[in-house]
């Protein structure tokens, strides 16, 4: 029987480490982040799990740690936000091209500076293009869900491919709601055992991991990258469907919320689309069509569901908690790109929310309504919500 | 039982070599030495080496894809975390052994390999960091005194005198000022480790040390010099015969620290001066024309002199206080 327990979003993916009891977790505590490793450390020190836990010195070596041991052959985890991600960026791509299924949340967080530990987008952004997989969380629920799920899908033959599980920081991270934990055995059953094909420590088949690569096989090698998403493309409703099966929640690439006969429509992710999720609710009351569309996959990119739930819409907003300095903003680009082979395309515009941790009121996320209905959607120009003039 | 020469002989009948020919350093490197000697004696012993290499001159020439001279599993990551990596691998090992998923029983032993850039710079945070968290592996850095692979750029190892590209010798500098950075010290001050020196001159020494540092239970380090023929401007085939002259010079003397205790494993009975060490190598060509270079001769010789009195004395007094 699963049960619910009134927890943190760090303790629900806390939990859900536990539940996979990885072999190896090699992490560093940097806030918001920091109550995961902790929570985590306490189970392995209660003995709660028999997790080979490493306290690195560094980021940088969480990750360089873990592309160790999960090259080895490890079930393999680490968790970190922001400066953190920073730090590790290097070994984040170096991960995703030696094809190790390696999960790690990222409590979302802005990247400075200046320095700022509250949460934005500008982590996750910034590794976008590293080739892992990046799923986002709307709530504790969901975070939870996504690291189970993650765990499933990054080891998938066909996509060998790091995942990270993306939660907004404090908002997700330390705020308590209730949160449904499926059983253990219900859990380890779903995740399996993990198979590496060419674990390092196979000594009687000793092969050669991370050699140098030159302009003769990288190219191919990075196909076959591509190759390893649009494969994670096809096996993410599969894994969903598994999982709704164990949990009966339902997950897709993209959260529709009132979208059936939706003319203005919200593109948010994670947190603050529950708030949006409340604008919608009252804008309906009032008869106006109000829609969300909350990204759940982010990597690889659902840029057919997103064409799907679009097109012929009267006006797309999107908003985004990071910016692009001297580009459009990093989801809108990639939603107006969605759109560009749309039958009727919608007006679009975009904003930036939130920075920094700044708060998201419903009062703030009419602006982009009101602009819609009145027409006053301009595509090219970066409003900014909540801002202090 | 130490390894002797019995047991490599045996290895090589087999033809059984973890580090193979075919890589591509440079004819007369000393790097592949060191990676083959420390590798044979780690099968002569009937461990399992498992290899990590950070880039340098040791990883782009010996694994380029689809080949490998690596007969033995290995992995390389980046430059700077090549400690990190194993210590990750090696934490792995526990745990799968812990929980019966290991698909053998044999011995495995970790070695890491790391250049002087690699280790003595880039790589310090990591190291200290695998080596204070206590992990059983061995680190051998194939210290060349310089960053070869990227063409002869200074790094914390390179000594005063010679010749760098991002330290030169010029009309008003004698090349690099501070001497090579005590990377065996730095190691050795941390917890139950074992850190050693030795030289591609005498490679029973080396592959002592080796087995040392793979039977310790913890983490073990040892600092090779490795010449680059290349880069140090020397004949190919004399890169042992230069190193035997730094430890008889003083310049490289070949010691361990075995959980504190100092003991030196090589007293040349006459030495030599350090200007003859200097004068055999064709990197410090520059400096040896420069007006400055009787005093850097005076300051290296004042410095490697009092270096083996400190370490006669540390030797005498650390005697049996194993910290351990
Ligand atoms: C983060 C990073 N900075 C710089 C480099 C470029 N780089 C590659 S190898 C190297 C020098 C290696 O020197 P060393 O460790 O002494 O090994 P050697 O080449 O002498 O064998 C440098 C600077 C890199 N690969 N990664
Ligand atoms: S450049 Fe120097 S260190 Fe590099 S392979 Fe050649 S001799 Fe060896």
């Amino acid at each position: 029987m699963p049960t619910k327990l009134a927890i943190t979003g760090a303790a629900a993916v806390a939990h859900a480490m536990r539940q996979i009891n990885p072999d190896v977790v090699a992490a560093y505590p940097i806030t918001p982040q920091t109550p995961i490793v902790e929570y985590f450390a306490q189970f392995v020190a209660d003995g709660v799990v028999d997790t080979v836990m490493v306290p690195v010195e560094s980021e940088h070596s969480a990750m360089s740690a873990v592309v160790g041991s999960a090259a080895a052959g490890a079930r393999t985890m680490t968790a970190t936000a922001a400066n953190g991600l920073a730090l590790m960026f290097e070994i984040v791509y170096i991960a995703a091209s030696m094809r190790l299924p390696i999960v790690m949340p990222i409590v979302n967080r802005a990247l400075s500076g200046p320095i700022n530990i509250h949460g934005d987008h500008s982590d996750a952004y910034a590794v976008r293009d590293s080739g892992w997989i990046q799923l986002f969380s709307e709530n504790s629920q969901e975070a939870y869900d996504m690291t189970i799920i993650a765990t499933k899908l990054a080891e998938r033959e066909e996509v060998l491919t790091p995942a990270m599980v993306n939660l907004d920081g404090f908002i997700t991270s330390h705020g308590v709601e209730g949160v449904e934990i499926l059983d253990d055995e219900v859990v380890r059953e779903f995740v399996g055992q993990w198979e590496p094909k060419y674990p390092l420590l196979d000594i009687d088949n000793p092969i050669t991991h991370g050699p140098l690569d030159l302009f003769d096989y990288y190219f191919e090698h990075h196909r076959q990258q591509q190759e390893g998403l649009k494969n994670a493309y096809k096996a993410l409703p599969e894994v969903f469907a598994e999982y709704e099966k164990i949990s009966g929640r339902k997950y897709d690439f993209l959260d529709l919320y009132r979208m059936e006969d939706a003319e203005y429509v919200m593109v948010v992710m994670n947190s603050a689309a529950s708030t949006a999720k409340y604008v919608v609710d009252e804008l309906r009351e009032k008869g106006i069509k109000a829609g969300l569309v909350k990204p759940w996959v982010f990597t690889p990119f659902p840029k057919k569901e997103i064409l799907e739930a679009l097109d012929g819409r009267k006006a797309v907003m999107v908003l985004d908690r990071a910016m692009s300095f001297g580009k459009e903003a990093p989801l809108y680009s990639l939603v107006k790109s969605a759109l560009y082979e749309a039958k009727e395309r919608p007006m679009m515009g975009t904003y930036v929310y939130g920075l920094g941790g700044r708060d998201v009121t419903p009062t703030m996320l009419h602006v982009p309504f009101e602009d819609a209905i009145k027409g006053e959607l301009d595509p090219n120009e970066e409003r900014y919500l909540g801002l202090k003039e | 039982m130490p390894v002797n020469m019995k047991q490599l002989i045996n290895l090589v009948e087999k033809e059984d070599w973890p580090f193979t020919q075919g890589h591509r350093l440079c004819p007369g490197c000393n790097a592949p030495m060191v990676a083959k000697w420390a590798t044979m004696t780690a099968k002569a012993l009937g461990y399992e080496p498992v290899v990590g290499a950070a880039t340098g001159c040791l990883e782009v020439s010996t694994t380029i894809y689809p080949f490998t001279a690596w007969n033995i599993p290995y992995i390389h990551n980046a430059f700077e975390n090549v400690a990190a990596t194993i210590s990750g691998a090696e934490a792995a090992y526990r745990s799968l052994k812990n929980r019966g998923k290991l698909k053998t029983d044999k011995p495995i032993k970790f070695i890491a390999f790391g250049g002087d850039g690699g280790t003595y710079d880039i790589g310090l945070q990591s190291l200290s960091g695998a080596v204070e968290r206590g992990h059983d592996f061995l680190y051998i850095l194939y210290d060349n005194e310089g960053y070869m692979n990227t063409g002869n750029q200074r790094s914390g190892s390179t000594p005063p005198g010679a010749d760098a590209t991002t330290e030169p010798v010029g009309k008003v500098k004698t090349g690099k000022v501070q001497f090579k950075k005590n990377i065996v010290e730095i190691i050795g001050a941390h917890e139950n480790v074992y850190a050693a020196t030795a030289s591609t001159s005498d490679p029973f020494d080396f592959m002592a040390k080796v087995e040392k540092g793979l039977k310790h239970e913890g983490p073990a380090f040892i600092a090779v010099l490795a010449p680059c023929v290349r880069f140090w401007r020397i004949p190919e085939s004399t890169g042992p015969k230069v190193t035997k002259l730094a430890v008889e010079t003083k310049y490289w003397p070949l010691y361990e620290i075995d959980r504190g205790v100092y003991k030196i494993t090589r007293k040349p009975r006459n030495f030599k001066p350090i200007e003859e060490y200097i004068k055999s190598i064709g990197r410090f060509r520059k400096a040896l024309q420069h007006p400055e270079y009787k005093e850097m001769i005076e300051e290296m010789q004042k410095y490697v002199d009092t270096r083996w009195e400190r370490l006669l004395k540390l030797e005498e007094v650390t005697k049996g206080m194993y910290l351990r």
